[in-house]
């Protein structure tokens, strides 16, 4: 995992949107991607089923430009969230900087985003990674809903949040937290970064 | 007219980046050595980018160095002006001549020559004799040489053949460093990510950077509250040069939200990754501007994640501090050496322990004292009251009452003695190099120096006593060269408040060949003289003298000394020598009667010899070869008889 190259002044932030099917991963890669500027993005990669299913992943570059006189780029990755494609999602997981958890807010997709959290765990471990040690945030995705069909996110948090990661409420077909997310992962990469530095 | 150097504006205060770094070398090694490599140097850069800063930085720094240069900065208005007052008031050669002994001219603002045609011609006279004279001529300007409109053909050559540097915009990492030390010097802290955003904005200057600063100062002051990056941004109005591109894409709907994450991942990575990237940069810009080198810290820029970042720059600094104090140490001793490569590679302080050491050992320290003119065997009385008091004051506050402390009398009196008595005295003190020893020793080390290129060596030897003793200073006659050089060092020394002590056979206006310069400065002092030895005196080197002789000391014996006449104390110990050889030729105890014999050749009262033998009172050393009977006049008329026929 090579974040910070300061031989080339290159920083390189690689997170993953990972969460069960239809969570809405790739709205929020839609999402960023209608709000960077032309100039800054790269192509989105999508590779889509004929029902707009995410069949391998989606991928989207970001280029911050010079930060600190470094070159910085982000590379946005969604996984496939259907149970099958798993050889996939441990693929993309791999030399992830930080994960994004993107939960189904609807109450009965509770079991799937409990089954996909464990998935992410296995996976990580699958590359020598605990799932403690790596940068995570959670996003409670479709709270804009019908409150009657949504677990509201102090719920989600008790059923989903062992380890107390910052959570956000989002509506991500309309954007609504979906920059805080990237936000908040963004920080707990970059800090890590530090942390590591300083050691 | 000249103004004075504003103390702020020093290399230590000047922030030393890429675009400025010739320039600041340069300034630096001219301010070491005035005259000598760059002349005229000639720094040019738009306003506001350190000109002023750097021209008095080189100012502070020759002086620092060499304390007794003379050194003149003025904007070049203000030499006009003072030139067209001198011209007014008839003063013009007098004008130049001030200019020409000047041993470094500083020059502000050169651009100004535009259409004045008879200070153009002025300055290159100037630049013409300081050049000739091997003084230093600095000079700085808006643009360079060849630029400014209308100027002389001829100043343009003078300018150019010198050095002619440049200083640019500063880049982004130095404009950081220089927004953190002023808000540093202001005391003024900042969260982190904020002075960066308003580094990033390209101000054509550094007097803008620092206007933006005081900004965010007075705005972090009335807000009572610490300042986000987002703040600053708006008020330095950063975003257009942060980030370019968003601005261009920034039409997109939602565009803000784009920024507002850019600003935040900026803070975040400034927290983050440049924390320790900046101080380690910021320390290769500092030490490399002070001119060490820096490749152990440059080495850490190159790993991913260094370890233990600030406990390797800390030992850096320790190192430089080392090697600072090591280069301070021999450049006392010997200033050639200090500007050894050694003494500026944090990475070999072992070999500059080392090199210091050969320093160390070479260098001799000067004369000592001798130890033969203890103070306690000085013998004091009402003739040298004076002398002895002031020596003692000198020795209880070296540097601080008479200084300096001149001794002056006749041959004989004891003067050298005083002195070596004061020099040993003075070298007690914990830390003392004294350096005591004859002015003609003094002007031979001088020559042989000289002869060997070594004067430098020899002036930082006594440059680092603590106390100048030379004895008979009126050798110094027509010795000009010596005469400068002690002039120098009497100035260096009298400076730091070291004590000076000298003798003279006269009072030093009274000297012939000794430079009025060097003379007023002794005359600054204390003259002490030193009369013909009174009876207390006489009866105490009698004690000695006698003491040393190991003969017993009849009271008789001791008042009849006492009471000839000596002119000096040399003639005294003379008479007891004397007599003690004739004893012993005799081989008769020393009495009072065999002295009167001695020294008056006349019989005592109740005397050995018969009465009619008379003798002339010559004394004749037993080991002398006038044996022959013959040859010795053995009769000689009673004094009274002794008539001197005048002739006529």
């Amino acid at each position: 995992m090579s974040l910070v190259n300061f031989t080339t002044r290159e920083i390189t932030c690689k997170i993953v949107y990972y969460g069960p099917g239809r969570s809405g991963k790739t709205t929020n890669l839609h999402y960023v991607y209608g709000r960077v500027p032309e100039a800054r993005r790269g192509r989105m990669v999508s590779l889509a089923t004929q029902t707009d299913r995410t069949l391998f992943f989606d991928f989207l570059p970001i280029d911050l430009g010079q930060i600190s006189g470094f070159a910085t780029r982000f590379q946005l990755y969604t996984v496939p969230g259907q149970v099958y494609y798993n050889a996939t999602r441990r693929l993309v997981l791999q030399g992830a900087d930080g994960v994004v958890f993107v939960a189904d807010s609807q109450a009965r997709q509770l079991d799937e985003s409990l089954e996909s959290l464990q998935n992410l765990q296995s996976n990580l471990l699958e590359h020598g990674v605990d799932v403690r040690t790596v940068p995570l945030v959670m996003q409670y995705n479709k709270q804009d809903l019908p409150r009657e069909l949504i677990l509201t996110p102090a719920e989600l948090d008790d059923a989903l949040n062992f380890r107390s990661v910052p959570s956000f409420p989002a509506d991500a077909l309309h954007g609504k937290g979906v920059f805080e997310t990237l936000k908040a992962i963004s920080e707990l990469v970059l800090k890590r970064l530090a942390a590591g530095s300083a050691a | 007219m000249t103004s004075t150097l504003n103390p702020k504006f020093t290399f230590e205060t000047f922030v030393v980046g890429a675009a400025n770094r010739l320039a600041v070398t340069a300034g630096r090694t001219v301010a070491e050595t005035p005259g000598s490599t760059y002349n005229p140097l000639f720094i040019y850069s738009g306003s506001g980018l350190g000109k002023t800063h750097l021209l008095m930085a080189i100012g502070h720094s020759a002086k620092a160095l060499a304390s007794q240069l003379n050194i003149e900065y003025l904007t070049l208005d203000e030499y006009v002006e003072a030139f067209h007052a001198a011209i007014a008031a008839g003063q013009g050669d007098a004008f130049r001549r001030r200019f020409q002994n000047v041993d470094a001219l500083l020059v502000d603002d050169v651009q100004f020559l535009t259409n004045r045609k008879e200070m153009q011609a002025e300055l290159l006279r100037l630049t013409e004799a300081l050049q000739q004279a091997g003084h230093q001529i600095v000079l700085t300007s808006d643009r360079p040489p060849s630029e400014i409109a209308d100027l002389d053909g001829r100043l343009i050559s003078r300018f150019s053949g010198g050095l002619v540097v440049d200083m640019g915009i500063p880049d982004y990492e130095t404009r950081v460093a220089i927004l953190r030390r002023k808000a540093d010097e202001r005391g003024a802290s900042f969260q982190p990510g904020v002075l960066e955003i308003v580094a990033k904005v390209e101000f054509p200057n550094v007097r803008e950077l620092m206007g933006a600063l005081n900004r965010l100062v007075a705005y972090q002051a009335v807000n009572d509250a610490p300042m986000t990056a987002e703040a600053a941004r708006q008020l330095v109005g950063a975003g257009a040069a942060a980030a370019p591109g968003a601005r261009g894409g920034g039409a997109a709907p939602g565009g803000d939200e784009f920024s507002q994450f850019l600003t935040d991942v900026t803070v975040t990575v400034g927290k983050a990754v440049e924390a320790w990237r900046a101080r380690v940069a910021e320390a290769v810009l500092r030490w490399e501007g002070e001119g060490y080198r820096t490749t152990r810290l440059e080495r850490l820029l190159d790993q991913e994640t260094p370890a233990e970042v600030d406990a390797v720059i800390d030992a850096y600094v320790q190192d430089v501090e080392r090697l600072r104090a090591l280069a301070a140490e021999v450049a006392a001793l010997d200033p050639q050496a200090a500007g050894e490569k050694v003494f500026r590679d944090p990475d070999r302080v072992a070999e500059a322990e080392e090199a210091a050491g050969r320093v160390r050992g070479g260098a001799a320290p000067p004369p000592a004292p001798s130890g033969a003119f203890p103070l306690a065997a000085y013998a004091t009385g009402p003739s040298n009251q004076v002398a002895a008091s002031a020596a003692r004051a000198v020795i209880d506050a070296p540097g601080k009452k008479y200084n300096p402390l001149v001794l002056v009398g006749k041959s004989g009196l004891g003067k050298t003695h005083l002195l070596h008595a004061i020099g040993l005295e003075l070298a007690r003190r914990p830390g003392a190099v004294v350096a005591c020893l004859s002015t003609q020793a003094f002007v031979d080390e001088l020559i042989a120096a000289i002869d060997g290129d070594r004067v430098d060596w020899w002036r930082a030897r006594y440059r680092r006593s603590t106390a100048l003793l030379l004895d008979d200073i009126h050798l110094l006659a027509g010795k000009d060269r010596t005469q400068e050089e002690l002039f120098n060092l009497f100035n260096h020394l009298l400076d730091q408040d070291r004590q000076l002590v000298f003798t003279a056979p006269a009072h030093p206006n009274t000297l012939d060949g000794l430079e009025e310069r060097i003379v007023s400065r002794l005359e600054g002092g204390l003259v002490a003289e030193i009369g013909e030895p009174d009876r207390d005196v006489r009866r105490t080197v009698l004690a000695r003298v006698l003491g040393q002789e190991k003969a017993a000391a009849e009271p008789a014996l001791f008042d009849y000394l006492a009471d000839r006449p000596a002119p000096t104390v040399r003639s005294l110990a003379g008479l007891v020598q004397r007599v003690v050889e004739a004893a012993a030729a005799q081989d008769q105890p020393v009495t009072a009667g065999l002295a009167r014999e001695v020294l008056e050749g006349r019989a005592p009262a109740a005397g050995r010899r018969s009465a009619g033998l008379r003798t002339s009172g010559l004394v004749v050393s037993s080991a002398g070869g006038v044996r022959s009977r013959e040859k010795m006049v053995w009769d000689w008329p009673a004094p009274a008889d002794r008539v001197i026929e005048e002739s006529r």
